[in-house]
């Protein structure tokens, strides 16, 4: 027998309302949850994605279009900037190193991406099998589009002309590609696309070059013809952040974007709705605090003789209060676990969601120390709720209740 | 055991009690008598600890109760008085056993179940320790909570108004339990009553005149 049985006691004999209660707090709780780790996820993804990239150069068109189609490959590209211009700004004096990119293909919903080995060295991507591509329509694949597809070295595929995996694409069935590695998985882009030579995607359109020997697709194709999708650049010195965009935007037809700045931009417009739905946690979890101190304030009533009683029996006022704010605490503290374990797996879900669509992966295995300060956050909400029936309570008036009846 | 001088006391001016003196020895048995409105149960609260007086002196066991802190005479009262209500006051939420043991528990006296399940057994309530209070006759809910009374085994047991919704029987039988439980740990007895019934079946008797 102590302060915990009595609580339990008396959140049993009113279980429905004690359950609605925890139920709140956690809805709350877990929108929060959610919350935290989706956006920390994302966005540490996003900036790990980005890391080391100054600069993106496209076809004009929207700068944070080009950042999403051309580091995420989650949006479609502005279009294609030609190969000349790109060596161009490669060969600049502020540019220490530049990757290629040419989009265009999918396969099964994958992105195939034509670039260098630069590109892999540059995610940090390791092989788990095979070599890297040395000739057109050889294919290194991401470790979750192996496993998905099932391909392994040796494989061959067909890419499908576009870039989303939808029905009726043209697929490129004369031009099949050979998968000659497959990558270890590296929690980045690189896992969910196709790699390949910039070649590639030049042979696969080769027909319309007239070119039969696709091997030597990059000596045949003039380089008036060579087109690229997006330049990755990384600067030489900081100066060239205030140079070379402003060059590149005035002196040519393509555009320059900052994945530094367009990232922020993204993240302010998804705050906004982040904003929102957490006031909405917030209005829950106020919503279970209000809900606890009704719950609580009308115990009071039915429970003002079981208080005379105990104070009878020997407890002290103090004792009577340390009861009532237990009892909320109790609550709390329940609701607020439960609340974080609804709110990972609810995030687990979202992560399987998010693969099905392959999107960026999210998962409920992962832990956050803000989580803590949520566990405390419903701990003073529970306080907080109890405050006044626990003062009440320590102000029982033990004589005048008892004569009452 | 319990002594009594000069003891006034009054309701916001109104004085609803006022006793010149009043003792007893450990042990003794009493009828506290009067009419409704007289101040039965403000004495019995007084006595009980529950409640300070205006102005006198109350004095249980030999401690002058006024000379106690709050938290003193809690515990005081917790370790030495047993109060039996009229309307009982079992906690709903709780079992019989879990009862008895929350007057251990907030006495601050060690929790001891065996104690707690002899006290229901001498009250012939050894098949309810699981029962809750909702699931009890009046009768079996009335032995509970003498038995919730006397499991600490009290200097001093107070009855208020324990027969007078009873009929003639079980009034009696209410008495008995009240004395034999008393007698048992040798505990000073007062009934605050105003049921003619059992004036005879205890000789001394403390008459409160109604206050004017």
């Amino acid at each position: 027998m102590n302060l915990a049985t009595i609580s339990l006691g008396y959140l049993r004999a009113r279980s429905l309302s004690t359950v609605l209660n925890v139920l709140l707090l956690a809805l709350g709780v877990a929108t929060i949850t959610l919350l935290l780790l989706a956006t920390s996820q994302l966005e540490e993804r996003m900036q790990r994605d980005a890391r080391g990239i100054d600069l993106v150069v496209g076809a004009k068109g929207s700068p944070m279009q080009i950042i999403l189609s051309s580091i995420y490959h989650l949006d479609v590209p502005t279009g294609n900037i030609s190969w000349k211009q790109a060596q161009e700004v490669a060969r600049h004096r502020t540019v220490k190193k530049t990757i290629p990119l040419a989009l265009g293909d999918n396969h099964r919903g994958y992105r195939i991406v034509g670039t260098h080995h630069d590109y892999v060295a540059h995610y940090g991507a390791r092989l788990a099998q095979g070599e890297l591509w040395q000739a057109p329509l050889d294919a290194v694949l991401g470790s979750e589009v192996a496993a998905t597809t099932g391909l392994a070295v040796g494989a061959t595929f067909v890419g499908a002309h576009g870039l989303g995996g939808r029905a009726g694409e043209h697929m490129h069935e004369d031009k099949p590609y050979r998968v000659v590695g497959v990558l270890a998985p590296s929690g980045s882009v690189v896992d969910r696309i196709v790699l390949t030579d910039v070649a590639s995607l030049w042979a696969v359109h080769a027909d319309q070059h007239d070119i039969k020997d696709v091997a030597r697709i990059a000596e045949l194709l003039p380089d008036d013809e060579k087109e690229l999708t997006a330049l990755l650049v990384q600067y030489a010195t900081p100066l060239a952040a205030a140079m070379l965009p402003r060059y590149i935007n005035q002196n040519s037809d393509m555009q320059a974007a900052s994945p530094a700045y367009e990232t922020a931009r993204l993240f302010n417009i998804i705050g906004v709705g982040v904003d929102v739905l957490r006031g909405f946690a917030l209005v829950l979890v106020f919503a279970a605090g209000l809900s606890v101190f009704i719950a609580l304030y009308n115990a009071l009533n039915e429970r003002r003789y079981d208080l005379a009683v105990m104070r009878t029996l020997g407890a002290s006022p103090a004792r009577l209060m340390l009861l009532m704010l237990f009892e909320g605490l109790l609550l709390a503290l329940v609701g607020a676990v439960l609340g974080i374990v609804l709110g990972h797996a609810l995030t687990e879900l979202l992560g399987f969601a998010l693969a099905q669509a392959k999107q960026v992966t999210v998962t409920g295995w992962s832990w956050l120390n803000a989580e803590l300060w949520l566990v405390v956050m419903a701990l003073a909400v529970g306080t907080l709720a109890a405050l006044l029936p626990a003062w009440r309570a320590y102000r029982t008036d033990v004589a005048a209740t008892l004569a009452r009846g | 055991m319990f002594n009594v001088q000069n003891l006034k006391h009054a309701y916001n001016g109104t004085e609803v009690l006022n006793v010149a003196a009043w003792q007893g020895e450990q042990g003794t048995q009493w009828l506290m008598l009067g009419p409704s409105g007289s101040g039965k149960t403000t004495l019995l609260h007084i006595l009980a600890g529950i409640l300070r007086p205006t102005s006198g002196s109350a004095s249980v066991a030999g401690q002058e109760l006024g000379a106690l802190k709050p938290a003193e005479l809690d515990r005081f009262r917790g370790q030495r008085v047993g109060l039996v209500m009229q309307r009982l006051h079992l906690i709903a939420s709780l079992s019989v056993m879990r009862n008895l043991l929350l007057a251990q528990y907030f006495a601050g006296l060690p929790q001891d179940p065996a104690r707690a399940r002899e006290a229901l057994a001498s009250l012939d309530l050894a098949d309810k320790a699981e029962a809750f209070p909702h699931e009890l006759s009046f009768g079996q809910a009335q032995r509970v909570a003498v038995a919730r009374a006397v499991v600490n085994r009290p200097q001093l047991l107070l009855a208020d108004e324990p027969t007078s919704n009873l009929d003639d029987a079980r009034c009696l039988q209410a008495l008995e339990l009240l004395q034999a439980q008393a007698r048992a740990c040798n505990a000073t007895l007062v009934i605050a009553t105003h049921d003619q019934r059992i004036r005879a079946r205890i000789p001394r008797h403390f008459e409160l005149k109604a206050s004017s």
